[in-house]
């Protein structure tokens, strides 16, 4: 390493030292909100893998990923691999309705329903349970590292890594049987990928929801970057309206005779008192007043505060709201119903309905028959011509199949199945393979017919299955 | 990236020039580099704790990290060994003891203990037996018999067709398998006046050709000396694996690659007459465990059916 005898010579650092953001807790229509997504979310993630749910084979969990079998079990709905092409729909479907919604809204993904989101909100809640409010987490902030410090960050980290490791946990619990891995887990019975997948999933919450936080939005979230090219002059923003705000004088703050809005439109003073509380309760530390910014996520709780402050003072609320930014310069309210978000809407529309059909026109059951190629025929001891064929019948539906095996195209043929078998039976949600012989009489004339095979379900449960092949004499 | 000045705005090089201005900047390493470096130097000493590192004269470190297998031992029973941890050994332990060699073992336990006709009548069972037997055919048997079981008329049996030399319950096909076969037919003394007839009889017994009246009671009885193994009327047996003379299978005279001249035919028979036949299949009880040969049965004995 290089000698540096110069005592001032400091490395200047790699990145930015982030400086922790304590926003304040505040009440009002947008946090409500906020809280309603929280909780709806947290009881759908936590809760879903604790769902039993009856069915003919297969696990009895509503909803399973089970990778081992090959298989993803959404309530009724069984996904095979041959079916994965819904999950790129499913994937077509989410981008149309992010852009449709963006269309319509603006920037409504980050604030409301993002999981850095919920799970940065949560982590501060617990901050400040701990912590109390703003203030006393700037204080304890700048405290030296005594007990009280050390005691309150210890336990807000410890609640937080709990939460997390639940987090991770749950997360895995969709791959598994939730409860035997519950017991497995503690007992150090399950899976090696159970815990390495738990225990990164319990680091990146921590790391991500506790100390990242608004990084994670600003730095690494690739949708906050393409965000704006989805943004024209119609879109909704959460907005600071400057001219009220700022009025010709600019904002000044509530003081002897410019207690009214009286008082102040008579001087020229804007509405805005910077009390700074829209900027106190950003959780990304923004000033919402600087216009619209990469770090703004749209969560509206500027908007809780100003309403606060405003209805407090007796004044018209929205002075910061959803506004577009034709509207804060014209005046002129966004036209809803535009041609691109009509357009993201119809998109939408589609690629719901293709999915639908996707799932409900699922064929229930494949059959692929394969001739046996060496040999491709045999000569048999009467004289007949033998040829074979690999038959393999996949069966997505969750009870078993009985078929019987009829060949059309060779009229004097003999089919026989391999083993002691009068026909093709397939066990539920299952697959198997048959083999067959199919005899004829040697046709001089022939060297190869095309054939087809027909597979009748005796109990009429799905459609007849066919499969075209060959028959070589010769 | 850090910025090449320190504070008081000098550049701090390490000295050298080349060319007579070019410098190279002295910068300080990036912390988390050196300690990634760190990090890598403290594994590579764990690594050489562990696992096999470095070689001294004709051998090498062998770490303290051990794989466990089973071998079997002379007296048949299992013994364990342990061994320095090598991928050899990790590869033996995952055919032994990895959740689909174990799977796995579930399904030959069960060949194992069912019977032929059970496995015939379970279809997951079948499904396993044959591809297994499948996977052992093509490793085993196919060099002669084919990919396919067609054999190669002439030398190697055909299997994939319901002719079988020496009958096909399982139990003969197991102990072939297991025993091996020496297949013969003595060449024939048969005098030149009287082998046209017989390879023409010989013909006429598949209807391949037609014969009558002075020369069918010449060549039958010449045929008299072939009786004893393939019987009186042609049809073979099974006990000797003399084969059926009045079926449409050839397996060493090539009657069917004349394409229906007679002449040639006869020629072909006359061969096998005049030659006869010496055939070797070696045995596979040493190579195969019993249950590799029952599943190998099943495979081949299903190829063309009954």
């Amino acid at each position: 390493m290089a000698q540096h005898d110069d005592p001032s010579y400091a490395a200047d650092p790699l990145y930015q030292a982030r400086e922790p953001i304590h926003p304040k807790g505040i009440r009002g229509r947008f946090r409500r909100f906020k809280d309603i997504v929280l909780l709806v979310a947290y009881s759908v993630f936590f809760l879903l893998p604790w769902v039993r749910w009856e069915r003919g084979t297969g696990p009895d969990q509503a909803v399973m990923f089970d990778i081992p079998s090959r298989r993803y079990y959404l309530f009724d709905l069984v996904i095979h691999p041959q079916d994965m092409f819904l999950l790129a729909g499913f994937l077509i479907l989410a981008a149309w309705l992010l852009f449709f919604v963006t269309g319509l809204v603006g920037r409504a993904f980050c604030g409301y329903f993002c999981f850095q989101t919920l799970w940065t909100d949560t982590f501060m809640k617990v901050e400040a349970l701990v912590q109390g409010d703003r203030n006393k987490r700037m204080r304890l902030e700048k405290q030296p590292w005594n007990a009280e410090k050390i005691a309150k960050k210890g336990v807000t980290i410890a609640i937080w890594t709990a939460i997390a490791f639940w987090t991770g946990f749950t997360f895995t619990a969709y791959w598994a049987d939730a409860p035997q891995l519950f017991v497995d887990f503690f007992t150090l019975d399950a899976a090696k990928a159970a815990y390495i997948t738990t225990g990164i999933l319990t680091a990146t919450t921590l790391i991500a929801a506790g100390f990242a936080r608004e990084q994670v939005c600003i730095y690494m979230c690739p949708y906050a970057r393409f965000q704006s090219v989805m943004f024209d002059k119609e879109t909704l923003l959460v907005s600071y309206d400057a001219k009220r705000g700022e009025g010709e004088a600019g904002r000044k703050p509530l003081k002897q005779g410019l207690m009214t809005l009286e008082e102040r439109h008579d001087q020229g003073v804007g509405d805005c008192i910077d009390c700074k509380l829209c900027v106190q309760v950003c959780p990304t530390g923004i000033d919402i007043r600087d216009g619209l910014q990469l770090e703004c996520i749209s969560c509206g709780l500027c908007i809780d505060a100003c309403d606060q402050i405003m209805t407090k003072r007796g004044w018209p609320t929205g002075l910061i709201r959803y506004a577009s930014e034709q509207e804060l310069e014209t005046g002129e309210k966004p036209n809803l119903l535009k041609f691109r978000t009509i357009g993201y809407g119809v998109a939408t529309l589609a690629a719901t309905v293709l999915l639908l059909y996707g799932i409900f026109a699922r064929a229930p059951a494949d059959l692929s028959v394969q001739q046996v190629r060496q040999p491709l025929f045999t000569v048999l001891a009467s004289g007949d011509i033998q040829n074979n064929y690999n038959v393999k019948i996949n069966n997505k539906l969750q009870e078993p199949l009985d078929f019987s095996l009829a060949l059309e195209g060779l009229p004097d043929a003999k089919v026989s199945i391999v083993g002691d078998f009068d026909g093709l039976s397939v066990p539920a949600d299952g697959s198997r393979k048959y083999l067959v012989h199919v005899r004829a009489p040697r046709d001089a004339e022939v060297d190869r017919r095309e054939i087809e095979f027909i597979l009748t379900e005796e109990n009429g449960r799905i459609e007849p299955l066919e499969h075209d092949a060959s028959f070589v004499f010769r | 990236m850090s910025q090449p000045e320190n504070k008081q705005g000098q550049v701090e090089t390490t000295g050298h020039v080349w060319d007579g201005d070019l410098r190279e900047y002295n910068n300080p390493l990036p912390r988390w580099w050196l300690w990634a470096f760190y990090i890598t130097i403290i594994f590579s000493v764990i690594y050489w704790i562990l696992y096999p590192a470095w070689p001294y004269g004709d051998t090498y470190t062998k770490g303290i990290s051990t794989v466990e297998y089973t071998v079997e031992g002379e007296n048949g029973e299992e013994k364990t060994v342990t061994e320095h941890w090598n991928t050899r050994a990790l590869f033996t332990k995952n055919m032994q003891s990895s959740p689909s060699a174990l799977a796995q073992q579930e399904w030959v336990n069960k060949v194992k203990d069912m019977s032929f006709e059970e496995i015939e009548q379970d279809p997951d069972t079948l499904q396993f037996a044959m591809s297994v037997g499948h996977g052992t055919f093509g490793d085993y048997c196919a060099a002669c018999h084919g990919a396919g079981g067609q054999g190669k008329i002439g030398l190697f049996p055909n299997l994939a067709d319901n002719a079988w030399l020496y009958g096909n319950s399982y139990e003969t096909i197991v102990s072939k398998i297991a025993g091996g076969i020496n297949g013969m037919m003595p060449a024939q003394n048969v005098a030149e006046d009287k082998i046209d007839d017989l390879a023409k009889y010989v013909l006429s017994l598949s209807g391949n050709a037609e014969i009558s009246g002075e020369a069918a009671s010449r060549g039958k009885q010449a045929f008299a000396s072939c009786a004893g193994c393939h019987g009186q009327n042609g049809k073979g047996n099974e006990a000797m694996g003399a084969p059926n003379l009045t079926d449409a299978i050839w397996d060493v005279a090539d009657v069917p690659g004349c394409k229906g001249d007679t002449a040639c035919q006869m020629e072909e028979i006359k061969h096998v007459v005049n030659n006869g036949i010496q055939r070797q299949m070696p045995g596979f009880g040493d190579r195969l465990t019993d249950t590799q040969i029952r599943m190998l049965a099943i495979y081949v004995r299903q190829l063309g059916g009954n």
